[in-house]
């Protein structure tokens, strides 16, 4: 009976705090798992009654030339948006602006998903038309996030856990119901604060979980472990961080029985800290990003939709236009929020006669990471303020 | 430190844990099978009877609540909370809300209640709870329990008790394994070992302090739909399944009663502190229909059957008190419904 409990503790890939520190070689997960009794054969890889539709909503997602626009900013997150152009944090507000996004002619040239808050979904546009289906008239595939936001995590480094799971199959169901067909939970993960094995763990089994009640429930579900850009470390050590937590969130999402044909991932590309003073060229990044991506992503996810996390909006594009200069195993792309909304935002400046401009800068940038996607991006005639980085340190969505 | 001492104190040898946590859905089944309406009113009335019960509470060392208990009081007045007090019972929560069925499995459960459970772990402490609770449900099948099944319930345990031990709650940790099943007492035994190693690899994980937990285990017996074995026997599986798997950090050990008869849940507890071998931890009870069952009976829900309900409820106390010890005679006054077994196929709790 001891041997049982002596291979159940060997199953799970623990790194302790003396390895991190030293930055060595992380054992690779599957490794030692062994498991105690014959194989249950009935449990292997399944997905829902809704395979086939995840499959599909998967690819239709991860379709050449396009990406996700991310407009889930919470309510009170968005009252920030809107108060950095001197507009009170309001319902109408918040339905004006999304509005102007989710109507901009042509979008779904560029964009194949949104993702909506959850007011967002059950809304309408000022002109009394769902704005579901609106995006689905526009070919553009709705999603939800349903994460509840970060907690402390006890007995961490100050380090953060993502909430949501508690009746997350109900909502998820409902949210099917209404419209939408992916889903997406954002973790964190904190290189100034170690990592620690707790946080990562944490972080990644989250997301497995996560992941499976959605597919259960229909939802494609975003896999998003951000790795915050704070901090003053280099690319290298980001590289090492990344995969860690990439290992761990595939080996918890196998645990779960996730079917990886019918997820998307959304990462941080690998880049120095924002604090650091080597900066990478988009090169370095593309370098950097793909070696992780080849070590750690099993071919069978369809698309890999990268989050800005800070950049600026020529920076985000210039960064993805240098990962696709050659063929990838997995459609790579943007979920961009920021640093698509960013000028098109201060354009509009809550104006009605601005919603025009505003949606054409939307435009521009939708565009010009679609071109990004297809490797074919030049970069000629981006205004400065495209340009401009929006980090903000220390950063709480 | 407040969360060793609290620990520590639940374990005093000659006292345990009265679960009268019931949510009410539960406990409205309890109340059904004695006639009684599932109202507030007969709800109180119940758990004003049992705190009440002359000389019981000096063999309890804790009470759980349900949340809507821990908010009342007595008929004259006083809240339940300072009664157990006053008796030097320390007040614990249930904050678990409930199991969901997961997904992939064949009706393997996982526990939910971690989202805001802080926010509530730190109103319970204001209330006056010392100590939470969580149950976690594991069965024993063909393939089951899966290693899914065993991972997501432990890491649930884990982060719960991470958090209430940040808000001064000492949590009980409760990993139960059912009795259901026509398994014989070894398989029982493999299955809670493993359980039992999963569940202290990620309460160290997420660094939580030993001393100040309890956990609440099964015994190890044959499944349900097994020909029953000594309590000797019972006692021996049990006692070396701990011996494997729980760090003597850990102060105490308060088993459920899961099923068993009143009778038959003292008598084991009795073995298992007779036999000699070692024992770290002390052994003791976190029973609720096995103390609760001839009381509800003799009660009826009738206010004149008070102290024949308060009396059967003290013979249970005792007896259990006594089975703390290694002391217990087997000469308890039996009350109607004492030996009849409580086990209830598939139990939802």
């Amino acid at each position: 009976m001891a041997s049982a409990s002596a291979t159940l503790l060997k199953s799970s890939p623990i790194i302790d705090k003396s390895e991190w520190i030293k930055g060595q070689n992380l054992r690779h997960p599957s490794v030692c798992f062994v498991r105690s009794h014959p194989t249950s054969a009935a449990f292997t890889v399944r997905a829902s009654s809704y395979a086939d539709e995840l499959v599909k909503t998967a690819k239709t997602v991860a379709s050449p030339g396009r990406g996700i626009l991310a407009m889930d900013e919470s309510n009170a997150t968005c009252g920030k948006r809107l108060a950095s152009i001197g507009l009170e944090n309001t319902e109408a507000n918040r339905q004006a602006y999304r509005t102007l996004l989710v109507s901009a002619p042509g979008l779904g040239d560029y964009i194949s998903g949104a993702i909506l808050f959850e007011e967002t979904l059950y809304q309408s546009t000022i002109d009394g038309k769902k704005m579901v289906d609106v995006l689905v008239e526009q070919k553009i595939v709705p999603g939800i996030k349903v994460d509840k936001g970060l907690v402390p995590l006890p007995g961490s480094n100050n380090e953060s856990w993502c909430q949501g799971l508690d009746g997350l199959s109900s909502r998820t169901a409902a949210y099917y119901q209404q419209g939408a067909r992916f889903a997406k939970w954002r973790t964190v993960v904190s290189i100034p604060n170690g990592p620690s094995a707790l946080a990562v763990k944490e972080a990644a089994w989250g997301l497995a979980r996560y992941a499976a009640i959605s597919q259960d429930s229909g939802l494609v579900p975003i896999v998003e472990p951000e790795i915050l850009l704070d901090g003053d470390h280099g690319i290298d050590r980001t590289f090492e961080v990344a995969q860690k937590v990439w290992a761990e969130v595939f080996f918890y999402l196998a645990e779960n029985n996730v079917m990886f044909e019918g997820i998307l991932l959304k990462p941080s590309m690998v880049t120095p800290g924002a604090e650091c003073k080597d900066k990478a060229t988009p090169q370095q990044v593309a370098d950097y990003t793909l070696k992780l991506l080849h070590r750690r992503i099993p071919p069978a996810v369809p698309g890999i939709m990268f989050l800005s996390g800070g950049q600026s909006e020529v920076e985000a594009t210039l960064n993805l236009n240098a990962m696709n200069q050659s063929p990838n195993p997995w459609h790579v792309s943007f979920s961009y929020a920021r640093a698509l909304q960013n000028t098109c935002l201060k354009t509009w400046g809550g104006r009605p006669e601005n919603v025009k401009a505003a949606q054409d800068s939307l435009l521009v940038r939708a565009k010009a990471n679609s071109l990004a996607q297809l490797g074919k991006y030049t970069g000629e005639g981006e205004s400065e303020e495209a340009k401009k980085g929006m980090f903000v340190k220390g950063y709480v969505y | 430190d407040e969360l060793a001492k609290n620990a520590a104190y639940i374990g005093t040898p000659g006292k345990g844990i009265l679960a009268a946590d019931e949510s009410t859905g539960t406990i409205g089944k309890r109340l059904a099978s004695i006639n009684v309406e599932n109202v507030e009113e007969n709800r109180r009335a119940l758990r004003e009877l049992l705190f009440t019960a002359p000389g019981a509470l000096q063999f309890i060392s804790g009470v759980i609540f349900f949340e809507e208990t821990l908010y009342q009081k007595t008929a004259s007045g006083k809240l339940f909370v300072d009664v157990l007090k006053e008796s030097g019972v320390l007040p614990g929560i249930k904050v678990d809300t409930g199991t969901v069925v997961l997904n992939g499995t064949n009706d393997e459960t996982f526990t939910q209640g971690l989202d805001g459970l802080a926010q509530r772990c730190q109103k319970y402490y204001e209330a006056g709870a010392r100590f939470a609770k969580w149950r976690a449900v594991l069965k024993i099948g063909t393939i089951e329990p899966t290693e899914l099944a065993i991972q997501e319930n432990a890491n649930g345990l884990a982060m719960y008790s991470a958090i209430c031990q940040q808000c001064g709650l000492v949590p009980i940790v409760e990993p139960e394994i059912l009795v259901d099943g026509p398994h014989d007492i070894n398989k029982c035994a493999a299955v809670t070992e493993r359980v039992l190693a999963a569940c202290y690899k990620a309460l160290n994980d997420h660094h939580v302090m030993l001393e100040g937990t309890l956990l609440k285990p099964n015994m190890v017996t044959p499944g349900s739909d097994s020909p029953k074995v000594a309590p000797e026997v019972i006692a021996e599986h049990t006692v070396r399944a701990l011996q494997r798997t729980v760090p003597p950090a850990v102060p105490a050990v308060v088993f459920l009663s899961g099923g068993q008869s009143e009778e038959e849940a003292t008598i084991n507890l009795n073995a298992m502190n007779k036999l000699k071998t070692k024992k770290p931890w002390s052994l003791s009870f976190s029973f609720g229909r096995a103390l609760q069952q001839s009381t509800l009976k003799a009660w009826g829900g009738k206010a004149e059957n008070l102290a024949k309900a308060q009396e059967a409820f003290l013979v249970r106390c005792k007896a259990n008190s006594e089975a703390t010890l290694g002391t217990y005679k087997g000469d308890a006054k039996l009350g109607e419904g004492a030996a009849e077994s409580l086990h209830v196929k598939d139990y939802k709790y």
